[in-house]
């Protein structure tokens, strides 16, 4: 297999693309997705090579991009569709949410949704209060959906590719920040897929037990780094999926350093960090040789300057104090 | 009037023991003496032979049960005789893959204190104003350690894992040790963490295969010497012709069926003899207290199919040589069917490994704390030498390494140590006095 | 558009009284403390749900909100299953899963029943995009009420469709009132039909929604026209008798108002149109009357003998 160092904004596209050419059901819909060539570039050439059928600009409306993917998927297309930024994904929030993620279970299974809606989230871009959370963590609160934080090219790949074959919707954030990181990924296998909800181990150590996605996992490797310069090993465990939540190598992580710090870019009420804290006492408390410790961004709106964005916003450092704080 | 039988301690650093089989049934009539239980501990698989006799009336712990050293296992009285004892102390066998193995008993000194503590086994509730993390109250629990007599040095003051594990109970003051006093336990080890080498390797080209207890228990003494014990080496070489002969001579002359002398053996005495003039290497660690031990009992190491296991030739220094190669012969026997009586392997003050049979030219060994050395045998061979004429010939030679704690000792006494017994090997009729 | 013949006239007439009477039936359930939940009565709009479903072509899709019983049995929906589902039974349409406001039959095409207004309209969009994506000649009949016009839904799946051309009939059964706001005090512009023009979608016609016939008729003409051109909306002028949903007090209304439609009812006017058309029909009507006395009755000892739903049911279906 011939893997290539490719950017994560490469490894969507070349998933959509490669689905789009294997499943004719497959297409694409959303807000500047054709002519444009997408927001974020990531269906740039598309157009031109699958034509207006396929790929489908939208006008701006969220909750009929999000809903009318729903009814197409029910009757038997397999729509990815775009939502620009998932900040507008609360506008669609009860297509998704109720629609989406329910109307298999309430006709009790007469009816499948295979679809996909991608979308961005993130700050850290000066783009000021309502565009700027990481708050994908809202859409995994629902049984019915799965919900897709990818945080590598590899990953990226792999995950949206099982995403888009998958019979149940799936709600594919990808960072807006980290569209450019590069990674080896598999170039010649139209069948590369990464199953759905597992976490993943990216760096073993005995220290403690990081976890966390996307974001999260770039401050976390850096934080790993400038720990192992002090001798302290940090595991890091991806979860790459926030449902399905797949925390058993977290448990068996925990176990062996006996302390989990989990990092991540949300908001820190309610958000993964709590949802994590809460199994690992109920999973593992008698492994516990310290409080479980959160590293979130600050519980306020993000501003547009730039220096107190960051202020509000976790890092390298940050993940480092935490970790330093239960060892 | 019904008497109890309590869980034998097999051993002096055994803490407790899994009951893995009931002999005797409730109702069998017992002697003194008959095998009522089989145990495992760390070491190995041992009967328990009853102590009193009468009828058993009940037996207060399931198979299965991890008890505690001391609490009462068995009922024995008249038939029909009401069936009361004391509540079972056991506790259910922990879930074998899931848990790390139970952690080692405490070190204790002198031994008692430690079985003292681990009856009124701590419940795992936190005394009042005292902050312990989870995992660390279960280690207590495990220890049966009472948390309100250990400092915390976690974060505000909590008790975490690591003031568990190095915490030793001082309940009494430790009294300078009497004559031949019994070894207290080796500090105590934490459970061996699992390496972190990534998930478990699965699929048709491995086989995983559960750590035995045995090997457990091997891993954690191991770790516990390598990470604590500051090891340093010196090594010499021995001519072993003279003691090659000797040994022959010895042999030739041996009654029909008595055991042949081994090199081992010779090596085992010469080493004893050695330490009567090293009383400082017959000794034990107990940080701010090094016990030196009047008597000499070498462990000589026995490789068993699935580990290894020290049997202890004791007063190596004044049994004689034919007894002591029956003796010990008898003993490496048992521990390869693990059969070993607990005074088979019990009370080690230095130990011997040697890798002579298999060939070996030179090794180092881990010492065994809280021992103060432990030797490695070579394998005595024909090499050309120099001789003391300056011409060049054809000898037996033999390497020794000894492996030395260096909080106890130094080079230059490792090294003097093996100059007296290079002495005693070159010169073996010394042996035979 | 020629006349249909006397048996099809008869089986929508069979179609609206079996709506009625299952109906009534399920009011007199809820009061029994048998059915839960909201229930949502159609009474008084039969000739719309039975106008439009007769007009559909085999292929033709249909979709409503969450007064949806009335299509469910026009569509030929077991009465039995569907009164289990308002029980709550495993033998109900949706397993006892959805209840009174989520019955749908995927394999007639209905898909649904929908409980949040407005929510059902870009699913009609996405399976109208379906037909169109693959090139079939499909349409989907969405119904709603008047008060869904309001929410933006409405405004996203129309322009939608017309932006690209999708096969749909928009129909709004304006019964006058979204809830307990009447559609003036709602609407800028009540003749909700106008709203077309703002999408650049033909403006269907307002069609007197307690007629079957002419429901038929309107709805036959804009299914035809969707197929072809894409999108047309249009109304059906109606009235519910019965509250918004059980337990309704009605005080936006006067008896006096709903007296004065119930005179129009549209069972009553069709029996009429059919005495006039037909000799000697009404005993034929009557017989039909007991036959769906006979359904009901039979329907509810099926529902109220079926097992409820078990843990099994309760965990299944979440994902596929």
């Amino acid at each position: 297999m011939t893997e290539k160092i490719i950017t994560i904004r490469e490894a969507l596209s070349s998933a959509l693309r490669e689905e789009m050419l294997r499943d004719e059901r497959v297409f694409i819909m959303g807000e500047e997705v054709g002519v444009w060539g997408g927001t974020y570039a990531v269906t740039r050439g598309f157009l031109d090579e699958f034509g207006a059928r396929r790929v489908r600009d939208t006008p701006i409306s969220e909750m009929v991009i999000a809903g009318a993917a729903v009814g197409a998927a029910m009757a038997g297309l397999r729509p990815v569709a775009e939502i620009m930024t998932i900040n507008f994904a609360f506008v669609a929030m009860d297509a998704i949410v109720n629609h989406m993620a329910k109307v298999r279970y309430m006709f009790n299974g007469q009816f499948t949704v295979p679809m996909v809606i991608r979308t961005t989230t993130g700050g850290g871009k000066q783009l000021a209060a309502t565009h700027s959370h990481a708050p994908e963590v809202i859409f995994a609160h629902f049984p019915g959906m799965y919900v897709a934080v990818p945080g590598t090219a590899y990953d990226a790949k792999g995950m949206l590719k099982a995403a888009i074959r998958d019979d149940n919707p799936v709600l594919f954030v990808e960072h807006s920040t980290m569209l450019q990181r590069r990674s080896p990924v598999p170039v010649d296998d139209p069948d590369f897929l990464l199953p759905i909800g597992k976490s993943d181990i990216k760096r073993t150590g005995k220290d403690v037990t990081i976890v966390t996605y996307q974001k999260g996992l770039e401050w976390s490797t850096q934080a790993a780094e400038m720990l192992a310069q002090e001798g302290i090993e940090a595991e890091i465990i991806d979860l790459r999926w926030l449902r399905p939540l797949d925390l058993e190598p977290v448990f068996e992580s925990v176990k062996k350093t006996n302390r989990a710090v989990i990092v991540e870019e949300s908001l820190p009420m309610f958000n993964v960090g709590a949802e994590v804290a809460a199994q690992l006492q109920e999973q593992v408390f008698d492994y516990l040789d310290a409080p479980v410790k959160r590293v979130s961004a600050m519980d306020q709106p993000l501003p547009y300057a730039a220096n107190i964005e960051l202020m509000a916003l976790p890092d390298a450092q940050k993940v480092v104090k935490a970790v330093k704080e239960v060892l | 009037m019904a008497e109890t039988i309590q869980m034998p301690k097999l051993g002096f650093d055994m803490a407790e023991g899994t009951l893995v089989r009931w002999v005797k049934k409730v109702g069998d009539p017992i002697n003194k003496g008959d095998v009522i239980a089989e145990i495992e501990t760390d070491k190995a698989t041992i009967e328990i032979e009853t102590t009193a006799s009468g009828t058993i009336l009940k037996h207060l712990v399931n198979e299965g049960d991890v008890v505690p050293v001391g609490a009462d296992i068995a009922l024995v009285g008249e038939p029909g005789e009401a069936a009361e004892g004391a509540a079972p102390a056991a506790r259910p066998a922990p879930e074998a893959a899931s848990e790390p193995a139970p952690v080692e008993a405490p070190a204790a000194t002198p031994a008692q204190p430690a079985v003292a503590v681990q009856v009124k086994a701590g419940d795992g509730r936190l005394p009042s104003g005292v902050k312990a993390s989870p995992l660390a109250r279960r280690i207590a629990r495990d220890k049966g350690l009472d948390l309100s007599q250990i400092p915390g040095s976690g974060p505000g003051g909590r008790i975490v894992r690591r003031d568990v594990e190095s915490f030793t109970p001082m309940q009494a003051p430790p009294a300078p040790p009497k004559a031949a006093p019994v070894p207290a336990a080796p500090p105590a080890a934490g459970p061996v963490a699992p390496p972190s080498f990534g998930p478990l390797p699965a699929g048709p080209d491995v086989e995983a295969v559960p750590t035995s207890k045995l090997r457990a228990r091997i891993g954690r003494r191991m770790v516990e010497a390598k990470q604590q014990v500051p090891h340093f080496y010196v090594t010499t070489e021995m001519d072993v012709e003279a003691l090659l002969n000797l040994r022959q001579q010895l042999n030739a002359s041996l009654e029909e069926g008595a055991a042949k002398i081994s090199v081992n053996d010779m090596i085992v005495k010469a080493t004893a003899l050695t330490l009567r003039k090293f009383p400082n290497l017959n000794s034990h660690f107990y940080g701010d207290q090094i016990v030196r031990h009047k008597r000499i009992h070498i462990g000589i190491a026995v490789a068993l199919e699935d580990g290894l296991i020290n049997v202890v030739a004791r007063d190596a220094d004044r049994t004689a040589l034919g007894t002591m190669a029956a003796q010990n012969k008898d003993m490496v026997a048992r521990a390869r069917e693990g059969k070993v009586k607990p005074e088979d392997i019990e009370g080690a003050t230095f130990t011997i490994s040697n890798l002579g049979p298999y060939e070996v030219d030179q090794f180092i060994a881990i010492i065994n704390p809280p021992e103060a050395g432990i030797l490695a045998i070579g394998a005595a061979k024909q090499v050309p030498v120099v001789r003391p004429d300056g011409t060049i010939g054809v000898g037996w030679r033999m390497k020794v390494t000894i492996s030395v704690d260096h909080r106890i000792s130094d080079g230059a006494e490792a090294a003097r140590f093996l100059q007296e017994m290079k002495k005693l090997i070159e010169n073996p009729m010394s042996l035979l006095i | 558009m020629a006349a249909p013949k006397k048996d099809t006239l008869l089986d929508w007439y069979r179609q609206m009284v079996l709506i009625r009477r299952f109906e009534e039936k399920c009011a007199e359930l809820y009061q029994q403390g048998k059915i839960g939940g909201f229930l949502h009565l159609y009474i008084g709009q039969e000739a719309t749900g039975v106008g439009v479903v007769s007009a559909l072509r085999d292929h033709d899709h249909i979709i409503t909100a969450y007064r949806d019983h009335g299509i469910a049995l026009a569509k030929g929906m077991e009465p039995r299953r569907v009164m289990a589902e308002m029980l709550g039974k495993r033998t109900g349409t949706s397993g006892g899963k959805g209840g009174s406001m989520h019955l749908a039959d995927r394999e007639k095409r209905f898909w649904g029943g929908h409980g949040i207004v407005g929510g059902h309209l870009p699913l009609a969009a996405g399976i109208a995009l379906k037909a169109r994506y693959l090139e079939q000649d499909e349409v989907v009949v969405a119904l709603m009420g008047d008060g869904a016009t309001n929410i933006g839904y409405f405004h996203e799946s129309l322009n939608l469709s017309a932006v690209w051309d999708l096969p749909v009939v928009w129909l709004i059964e304006n019964n006058g009132y979204g809830m307990g706001t009447a559609v003036e005090r709602a609407s800028g512009q009540p003749e909700l039909v106008k709203r077309a023009i703002a999408y650049g979608m033909r403006e269907g016609p307002r069609v007197d929604g307690m007629d079957v016939l002419a429901v038929h008729e309107a709805v036959s003409e804009a299914i035809a026209y969707a197929a072809k051109h894409g999108p047309v909306l249009m109304e059906s002028l109606t009235y519910r008798f019965e509250g918004h949903s059980m337990g309704d007090p009605q005080r936006y209304r006067s008896k006096d108002e709903v007296a004065r439609y119930a005179e129009g009812d549209p069972i009553g006017r069709f029996r009429t149109y059919l005495d006039g058309k037909f000799k000697n029909v009404l005993p034929e009507l009557d017989e039909i009357e007991r036959q769906v006395q006979a359904t009901i009755a039979e329907a509810v000892e099926f529902a109220e003998n079926s097992p409820e739903p078990t843990y099994e049911d309760l965990v299944s279906f979440v994902y596929a």
